[in-house]
């Protein structure tokens, strides 16, 4: 991890957050903290409540109880918006036909920001350019989204995450029917976007294999918290040994 | 083509239902992609409770349709956040009911039944001055807000929640967009009348996603079909005597099915 002076400032701080459907409560007692630079993996089985838990940091939901804090301010008094990139889990599940083409997709990442409103068709571009530039999807700007792989779908969502080069990116499930070669490169452009661009990357996944050489935090999700730490200090702790027990594989993306 | 410049009825019928096209064509798109067609056709039921009730108590139905309407697609959009019901259910809810209550009116106002018939059909040829100064203002005001928020109605149809964290006001806009469209639904009344609303609600919108890859095409194309329905089912209509409403309608058709004809090529790009 690139070092910074802004190293050990705090993005996100979630105190104490309980959420229920109305039906039993899904997130208990979960506080944990998210720093500058962190590459950190939420991970969990299947309804542990990660996206619960990523919708309610981004205000989608509201928490029954608790406090979220997004760069030193309240959720409710949050507002540079433009800071936070975000792709959504059905990203990879989206109308075929729908008449919209890359480049248009990662142009929608723009209207977030309250400067887009002054930008010209030229700084608009070079925006759009630099970020399709990033995922490497430049060549596929003009053709209609459906008629692209998963893979491919998934690096425009990334694009338009970034095009307004935010602080952090949040990624649901990114890799959700998206084969393990196409996995591995699409895990070290997420490490070039967090080490190069500084970006701070938390990603949710029901796959331990995502632990990889870029992932530096690791924060265990079954409604409680019940590990969040080093990458490291993860792949030795009673966690990980139990989860591997119960026969999660670890496929290994360090090249 | 004579008739055209001649008769001032037809000059009338052609700019208000030219307006009324662009901007039934624009909403068209958005509707049809939030899987949200029907509306058109719920809301036109509905508009015909508005105008019995203008009739019933002598006031101009444009006006009384108008406030109805947008009332009903607001309380239709907060049933559906509420109640949680399933897709269109309160369209149909609010469909039947608003036709009763049409029914209801019109029969106490006994002596109204041209009226009412001119509304269930349409009669855009026996269009007033009045009434296309209201549908030239409306349509104007609902095409500048289309093309003013396109992108964001463009953003919030393809991902809602991406565009709700990306801090766009999604609610506000949605809102906006169901007060738009019930208000195009009335003005779109005059045009082809309460029972086939929703054809032009739809069919140019249907038309366009047969063969746009993009979404600027999308609403190109739609606005073309929407008002080439008009112009040529209105011109159709008059040289033939036929009934300009069902004739504007069918035209629509006609041009659907020429773009539903090319809409392979749409597949391989």
């Amino acid at each position: 991890m690139a070092s910074t002076a802004n190293d050990s400032q705090v993005m996100i701080q979630v105190k104490d957050v309980w959420f229920n459907y109305g039906r039993g409560p899904v997130l208990k007692e979960v506080s944990f903290d998210i720093r500058h630079g962190d590459f950190l993996a939420i991970i969990g089985p299947n309804g542990s409540g990660k996206t619960t838990l990523l919708k309610v940091i981004l205000g989608l939901l509201k928490p029954s109880r608790g406090r979220i804090q997004i760069m030193g301010k309240d959720l409710n008094e949050f507002s540079q918006w433009q800071k936070i990139g975000y792709v959504p889990q059905k990203a990879t599940h989206i109308d075929p036909s729908f008449p919209v083409s890359a480049r248009e997709v990662v142009s929608m990442g723009l209207l977030s920001s309250k400067k887009s409103s002054r930008m010209n068709k030229e700084e608009e571009k070079s925006y759009i350019q630099r970020a399709l530039r990033m995922v490497g999807m430049e060549e596929v700007k003009n053709r209609r989204i459906g008629m692209l792989s998963g893979g491919q779908q998934q690096r425009i969502f990334i694009a338009r995450a970034i095009v307004n080069q935010p602080h952090i990116l949040f990624l649901d499930e990114p890799t959700t029917g998206v084969d393990a070669e196409t996995q591995g490169h699409f895990y070290d452009m997420l490490g070039y976007i967090n080490k190069k661009q500084e970006i701070t990357v938390v990603l949710i996944t029901h796959e331990i294999g995502i632990l990889n050489k870029h992932v530096n935090r690791v924060a265990c999700l079954n409604q409680r918290l019940t590990y969040h730490g080093s990458h490291a200090e993860f792949c030795q702790s009673k966690t990980f040994k139990k989860w591997l027990a119960e026969g999660h594989h670890v496929i290994s993306h360090q090249h | 083509m004579e008739g055209l410049l001649t008769y001032e009825f037809l000059q009338r019928a052609f700019i208000a239902g030219i307006f009324v096209a662009v901007a039934c064509a624009f909403l068209s798109v958005f509707l049809i992609l939030k899987r949200d067609s029907m509306i058109g056709h719920g809301l036109a039921h509905v508009t015909f409770a508005g105008v019995a009730l203008g009739l019933f108590l002598n006031i101009l139905p444009l006006a009384t349709a108008l406030g109805v309407a947008v009332l009903t697609a607001l309380l239709i959009m907060r049933i559906k956040e509420r109640a949680g019901l399933y897709g269109d259910t309160a369209i149909a809810i609010f469909s039947s009911v608003g036709f009763a209550v049409g029914i209801l009116f019109a029969t106490l106002a006994q002596s109204m039944n041209v009226n009412i018939f001119a509304y269930l059909f349409g009669e855009i040829l026996a269009i007033e001055l009045l009434e296309v100064w209201i549908s030239i203002g409306l349509a104007g005001v609902i095409i500048g807000t289309m093309i003013f928020h396109f992108r964001k109605f463009m953003y919030i149809t393809f991902d809602r929640e991406s565009a709700r964290v990306s801090g766009i006001k999604v609610r506000s806009l949605e809102t906006l967009l169901t007060v738009l469209t019930a208000v195009t639904v009335v003005l779109a009344m005059k045009l082809v009348g309460i029972i086939l609303v929703s054809a032009l609600i739809v069919i140019p919108g249907a038309a366009g996603l047969q063969v746009a890859t993009h979404f600027k095409q999308a609403l190109f194309l739609s606005v073309i079909v929407a008002v080439s329905s008009v112009v040529g089912g209105m011109l159709i209509a008059f040289y033939l005597d036929f009934p300009a409403s069902g004739t504007i309608v069918l035209f629509s058709f006609f041009l659907f099915g020429i773009f539903y004809f090319f809409r392979k090529e749409k597949r391989m790009l």
